[in-house]
């Protein structure tokens, strides 16, 4: 007797060669859609308002890539100090502790209540409120003062204003993540005498981060693009380099295109990066890992050649 | 070793225990059983605090579990202590809660290094020794999702028993395994038990509570009804409650 497999091979039918089903939509989709470019592109092109020999050559200029390095460091800056303060809340948030729960809630209350520009023109304009900070007793002796005009100068306005205001965001991702940790992890961890500050850091907040990384991810890219209100700090990130310049020479319209390029540029980066850091978190909840992109690329380029 | 008088407990307006009296000597193996909402569970889950006690006393080792007594008064114990009471008493939940995270060395590790400062090396070596005692010596580096039911709730006993606890609480330790996975698990529990271990087993696995257990209790709607030799109990259930119980499930 033969085994199965062989004879599965010798006696297999031919495989079936049958007419695909017709997806006349689709054309008609293709029809519209390559319109709508062929009249963009010929705008593109044609019009010689959108300047593009104007915007190559400022596009690289000192002050714009000056910009472009501001925008990258307050976006990170402001993001780190959203994440720590965020995990910090949010475990307040938790607390059984009502007077710390209650303070993390009030905390959001505000900072997510304000629109961020109104908060970051207030810590710009903080000198206007309090001429002098002083340390010392109330009504009492005062031991150190600080002019506020040189305690915040703008650079710490855009980074307090950007990062206290995520903060509050992420404090609610945070949350959301650790709530999403089976309670059966913390009551094992209790069980084996664990603290509750290790089982946070240990236990839960690893797992927490498969939910939190994705909507992070997302609040990276949003404050990439929400840098662009420190221009009316006034600080000197991407859009205000670029508006200067468009003011300036006039050319406002063709600087806004460059602006915008760049800050594609850079999200197109940090949307890479982020399927990465997923795929990292993603281990021990699957079994094997998804291929990556370049991975899928290259098995789809052998499996070609094998046909 | 464990010593409960009339202990009581409320969720909210439910009272889902209605005084158990119970004491299990060392080395004794106890299997408790029971229709599911008889509160079973949860008195298991008094004996480590993982629920607090509304009334009654419940005593480890002759020390109160969740309080301190001083004079009359009690006093509720500081999460430090609490964890320092639990050290002495190891637990396997019927969903095993092993960490995904970590793989099988690194579960059994986890407290040992964390919550008693033992160096990462004498753990390792512990916890491969145990990974050993239950037949999985070769998968310490497979990641729980990668290990079947009954591989990981072995992982979690041996996670349990990395901490040299004195007492061992079961709550349902087969229940959520394929019926032919069972078998490793109980292997490993009966094992234990001729060790000496002082195990409380909640469990509806009748043939283990009459081979191995010292002495059964029939629990039903937050009381205990009936309890004894395993084989009396068994063979010969003396309350109408038991009576129908067992005859549903033997």
């Amino acid at each position: 007797m033969s085994t199965p497999t062989k004879a599965g091979t010798a006696n297999r039918p031919e495989a079936i060669k049958a007419v695909p089903v017709r997806h006349p939509g689709r054309w008609v989709a293709v029809a519209v859609i390559a319109l709508l470019v062929a009249m963009f592109v010929h705008s593109v092109l044609t019009n010689p308002n959108w300047e593009w020999s104007f915007q190559w050559q400022n596009a690289f200029r000192g002050p714009v890539l000056h910009g472009v390095w501001t925008t990258i460091w307050l976006t990170i800056a402001a993001m780190a100090m959203g994440v720590v303060l965020g995990i910090v809340l949010s475990v307040m948030r938790l607390s059984p502790n009502p007077v710390l729960s209650g303070a993390a809630w009030f905390y959001i209350w505000v900072f997510r209540g304000t629109p961020v520009l109104v908060q970051l023109v207030i810590w710009a304009q903080l000198g206007s409120l309090y001429r002098n900070i002083s340390v010392g007793v109330p009504f009492g002796p005062e031991w150190f003062t600080f002019e506020t005009r040189n305690l915040i100068p703008n650079v710490a306005a855009a980074l307090l204003g950007l990062g206290l205001n995520e903060a509050a965001y992420m404090s609610e991702i945070v949350r959301a993540g650790i709530l999403s940790v089976d309670e059966g992890q913390t009551e094992a961890a209790s069980a084996l005498s664990l603290s509750r500050m290790q089982t946070l850091r240990r236990i839960i907040l690893p797992q927490a981060m498969r939910v939190v990384v994705p909507p992070t991810g997302n609040e990276t890219i949003s404050m990439l693009k929400t840098t662009s209100l420190v221009a009316y700090v006034p600080y000197y990130e991407l859009f205000f380099q670029t508006s200067a310049i468009g003011s300036r020479t006039f050319q406002v319209f063709p600087m806004l295109v460059t602006a915008s390029i760049w800050y594609l540029a850079m999200t197109s980066v940090l949307m890479v990066g982020q399927y990465y850091i997923e795929r990292y978190y993603a281990r021990g909840s699957v079994r094997t890992l998804p291929p990556t992109p370049l991975q899928r690329l290259r098995m789809r380029l052998t499996r070609a050649e094998l046909r | 070793m464990v010593k409960a008088e009339q202990v009581h407990k409320w969720f909210g307006r439910v009272e889902v225990l209605k005084g158990i009296d119970l004491e299990v000597a060392p080395r004794e193996v106890m299997c408790i059983i029971g229709p599911s909402g008889s509160g079973k569970s949860t008195f298991l889950r008094c004996i480590n605090h993982l629920e607090r006690v509304d009334a009654g006393r419940l005593s480890v080792d002759g020390q109160l579990v969740g309080y301190r007594e001083r004079g009359e008064k009690l006093y509720e114990m500081p999460d430090k202590d609490v964890a320092k009471q639990r050290r002495e008493i190891g637990m396997v939940f019927q969903r095993f809660n092993l960490f995904p995270h970590m793989t099988a060395i690194e579960n059994i590790v986890e407290a040992p290094i964390r919550a008693r400062g033992e160096s990462k090396a004498v753990a390792r070596d512990r916890a491969q020794k145990l990974l050993d005692r239950v037949g999985l010596g070769d998968r310490g580096n497979a990641y729980p999702t990668q290990l079947s039911g009954g591989q990981q709730q072995r992982v979690a006993i041996a996670r349990a028993l990395a901490m040299q606890p004195k007492l061992m609480l079961f709550d349902e330790p087969t229940s959520a395994l394929d019926p032919e996975l069972v078998g490793e698990v109980l292997d490993v529990m009966r094992q234990l038990a001729l060790e000496g271990m002082t195990m409380i087993v909640v469990t509806h696995e009748m043939g283990f509570a009459r081979e191995v257990g010292d002495s059964l209790v029939f629990m039903d709607d937050g009381v205990v009804v009936e309890a004894g030799a395993p084989k009396d109990v068994l063979a010969n259930p003396q309350h109408r409650r038991t009576q129908t119980f067992l005859s549903k499930v033997l």
